[in-house]
């Protein structure tokens, strides 16, 4: 009797040393569906995709391929039984082409030689049936900007007629119009029978793209097969969580206008990326941006810091003017910045909690050049306290921790500096939903004790949630500044697009 | 509201044999402990096919002589590498440094004034093209790699021009009585060695340039958004080797009597060696002195076996070439286990 299923996972164990990262889990794919897959950072959907790409043989349990059990013993292996997996970092090669790229690894060959024509052609015939023929086959993969890498990636995975694709947070790196492009691209494929699994944290795409949801927590399947459609948002995240969880944003106590101005930034520009942009922030208030990625809100936050050096303008904190372009002198003012990229630009992951936390005061546990680790390690336990960064123990390394308490960590570095200004760049980018009300309320708390912040944050509703005040961007400018309760997420978007229709 | 985030390695349950054995096989300490035992299966082969004549109090003396200068220098290069960087300019350091500080100029100047200014010079030399070595890295932004090679070749052309390609005798008593010499039985170059292992072992781990070190190493823009100058203390990274590469031209100068254009030559590789297989990072960010030490007496020693058993040095070199292929293999395995969750 055939099986229904395309792809039948029974009981998948996967166990690392000292952690069993899938301990049990079940997931059915049809032919030519959306299959989700949602989970909290450290569900176990990054270890289920690398089980189903063949780079990790689990424990235990069945896979079953088109009704037979299969073992998928290598990515090989994976990609010949028809399994193609996408991963966030994209896997090509910045150096070749397009071309190079789609059919590296099984290059078509005639004779020991590589045909590059047939290449080029095959090449262009996969991404005119994306719908991307604007991609040059011939074009360096370097040059692409991430939305071009996916659709160079997915042409790859097409070229070895591939029945399921995975893809694990696609949406991550994408503008709002490059994920409605992507989406179409995705269903083009299942209209032509591809079954993708479609890993996102973003619920509302879910609800867009998917047809079906399977919801991981603790390395276990907690239900296999939800309509996407129509399961309410609130019971999906009661599944992923294992409670009910609403995003709700800490009250705002207004901030008192006689609270001093700590951070004034005036008409600052820098060349393409913004121009003229100037507000205050006083003690007390969070200031957020909003605005589409591209739209300069990152840029400006890294110029305030220093890290970028502003063309003209001016950044004071309390009255007195910062030297352009020196981080140095941001961080002796009192700025903090948790940036975007927290891994890449925030920590140091090899490294102890304790070190992380010290890294930017270190000068002060360490009187004539020698670290006194007692007062050190005291210091940064009392911040990861304050902050309830979990699992306690700052002797931890950064890199076990989840994404909301590493987040935590690097605010714990700015607070044990005493910061008067933080810059927060998407602080909960990467924080599992059910950790971000704590995020929120953190903020706030920070606020309430005399901190002026800035948010930048690609969720509006989380920019309006969070401020007291917002700044609207769009294409380097403020386009509009008020109170937060005065604007909705609807009139922002419009805000935000009006120039980029037309 | 109460988190419910979950981090992976917070439910160890399940504790099986092989990972205890992954995970202490992971710890720092542990892996100084391999280099011990390698040490001493190496010394018990010294012992068996050399007998006394390796045993000997003479030949142990003998051996650490042979290390200290490339200990010196090994400690100096432990910083660059954890700091992310790579010096292959080294022996070319030494080479001028020896010769600079043994010019017929020097020394008159040394006959007249004090030895002192022999040591100073040589010194000054070192860090000096330490500072173009590390300005050009870091101000001027080309590879480690390409600007070290560059002065690799400049270094030991300069160290011929001056030298005019003959080798320069020492004639200061002062220096060669201070430096040939020994307190309390042990010669003052392995004092030296020792002296620089411990300083540079407080450095790294118990000062703050130390941990700025493997900061800028371990993740640069981290480092630099923490308002750690970064390129400043690259720049300090590449002096603090060039001075040890001055230490070491000093102790070279005194162990032959002479400068010359040829001292320390694959210096670089030697060193880098005995850093690796010590355990520091290649890729930075990670460093241990204690490991550098274990690593230069491992290749001094089996170079000393090896010889006392008229083994010729071209043995010695694949035999190098062996460990160093073991070393990193073993480490890589270590550090792929460690991090597979």
């Amino acid at each position: 009797m055939p099986d229904p299923f395309l792809l039948s996972m029974r009981g998948i164990v996967k166990i690392f040393p000292g952690v069993r990262a899938l301990d049990g889990v079940d997931l059915d794919v049809r032919a030519g569906e959306v299959h989700c897959l949602l989970g909290q950072n450290g569900a176990g959907k990054s270890t289920l995709i690398k089980v189903l790409a063949g780079s990790h043989r689990p424990d235990g349990g069945e896979i079953r391929w088109l009704g037979e059990v299969v073992g998928l013993s290598s990515p090989t292996a994976a990609i010949a039984h028809g399994i193609a997996t996408i991963y966030q970092e994209l896997d090509l090669v910045d150096g070749l082409t397009v071309a190079e790229n789609v059919y590296l690894g099984h290059e078509v060959a005639r004779g020991g030689f590589v045909d590059r024509r047939e290449a080029r052609q095959r090449t262009r015939d996969l991404l005119a049936r994306l719908g991307h023929p604007e991609i040059s086959a011939d074009q360096e993969v370097g040059r692409l900007s991430a939305a071009g890498k996916q659709i160079v990636s997915i042409a790859r995975a097409l070229s070895h007629d591939v029945k399921l694709i995975v893809m694990d947070e696609p949406s991550a790196v994408l503008d709002g119009e490059e994920v409605d492009n992507l989406f179409r691209v995705v269903r083009q494929l299942t209209e032509q029978g591809v079954a993708v699994v479609y890993i996102s944290h973003r619920l509302a795409e879910i609800r867009q793209i998917g047809d079906r949801v399977t919801v991981l927590k603790d390395g276990r399947t907690v239900i296999v097969g939800l309509s996407a459609a129509d399961t309410p948002t609130s019971e999906l995240i009661e599944l992923m969580t294992g409670q009910s969880v609403l995003n709700t944003f800490p009250a705002r106590p207004g901030v008192r206008q006689d609270a001093p101005v700590v951070l004034d930034v005036q008409g600052l520009s820098r060349n393409a990326e913004f121009s003229d942009v100037g507000f205050t922030v006083r003690a007390g208030e969070v200031v957020g941006l909003a605005g589409l990625v591209g739209s300069g809100r990152s840029e400006i936050l890294e110029t305030i810091y220093g890290a970028r050096r502003a063309s003209s303008g001016s950044v004071a904190v309390r009255g007195a003017k910062l030297r352009n372009g020196s981080v140095g002198a941001a961080v002796k003012a009192g700025i903090g910045l948790a940036p975007e990229e927290r891994k890449s630009q925030g920590l140091l992951l090899m490294e102890s909690v304790t070190s992380n936390i010290s890294v930017a005061c270190l000068d002060r546990f360490a009187p004539g050049g020698f670290v006194r680790f007692g007062a050190e390690r005291s210091a940064a336990a009392d911040q990861a306290r304050a902050l309830d960064v979990r699992p306690t123990g700052v002797d931890r390394l950064v890199r076990t921790l989840s994404g909301g308490n590493q987040q935590k960590v690097v605010l714990a570095r700015w607070l044990l500096r005493e910061c008067r200004v933080l810059l927060l760049d998407e602080p909960t980018r990467g924080v599992d939903v059910g950790a971000r009300g704590e995020m929120y309320a953190l903020i706030r708390r920070l606020a309430d004790d005399g901190v002026a912040i800035v948010v930048v944050s690609s969720e509006v509703e989380e920019v309006l949630g969070l401020a007291d005040r917002v700044l609207v961007m769009r294409e380097g400018r403020v386009v509009h500044e008020g109170p937060a309760d005065e604007i909705d997420e609807r009139r922002v978007l419009d805000l935000v697009m009006e120039e980029v229709a037309a | 509201m109460s988190t419910v985030e979950h981090a992976p390695m917070s439910t160890q349950t399940t504790t099986t044999k092989p990972n205890v054995v992954a995970r202490a096989l992971a710890h720092p300490s542990v892996r100084g402990l391999g280099l011990v035992v390698a040490l001493g299966i190496l010394i018990i082969v010294g012992l068996i096919t050399a007998g006394q004549r390796f045993g000997s109090l003479d030949n142990a003396l003998t051996i650490l002589r042979f290390a200290a200068v490339v200990g010196v220098v090994s400690v100096g290069m432990t910083f660059v590498i954890t700091g992310g960087g790579i010096d292959l300019s080294v022996g070319a350091l030494v080479a001028l440094s020896s010769v600079w500080a043994t010019t017929l100029a020097t020394q008159t100047m040394a006959e007249d004034f004090h030895w002192i200014v022999m040591v100073g010079c040589a010194l000054a030399v070192g860090s000096g093209a330490g500072l173009i070595n590390g300005l050009l890295i870091a101000y001027g932004r080309i590879a480690p790699f390409i600007a070290t090679l560059a002065m690799l070749a400049a270094a030991r052309g300069l160290a011929e021009i001056i030298a005019q390609r003959r080798t320069q005798i020492v004639e200061v008593d002062g220096f060669l009585e201070v430096f040939g010499g020994d307190v309390i039985g042990i010669p003052v170059l392995v004092i030296m060695f020792a002296l620089v292992a411990v300083a540079g072992w407080v450095l790294l781990n118990r000062t703050t340039f130390g941990r700025r070190t493997v900061a800028v190493g371990g993740n640069p823009e981290a480092a630099r958004l923490a308002g750690i100058k970064v390129q400043r203390h690259t720049v300090l990274l590449y002096v603090l080797l060039g001075l040890a590469c001055g230490i070491a031209a000093v102790m070279i100068v005194a162990r032959t009597n002479t400068g010359s254009s040829t001292h320390g030559s694959l210096l670089e590789l030697d060193t880098i060696a005995a850093v690796v297989i010590g355990g520091t990072l290649l890729s930075g960010g990670r460093g241990t002195i204690v490991g550098t030490v274990l690593g230069v007496l491992i290749f001094a020693t089996l170079t000393n076996v090896f010889t006392l058993n008229n083994l010729d040095t071209s043995t010695q070199a694949v035999a190098k070439g062996a460990i160093i292929v073991a070393a990193v293999l073993l480490q890589q395995r270590i550090a792929g286990r460690s991090g597979a969750s």
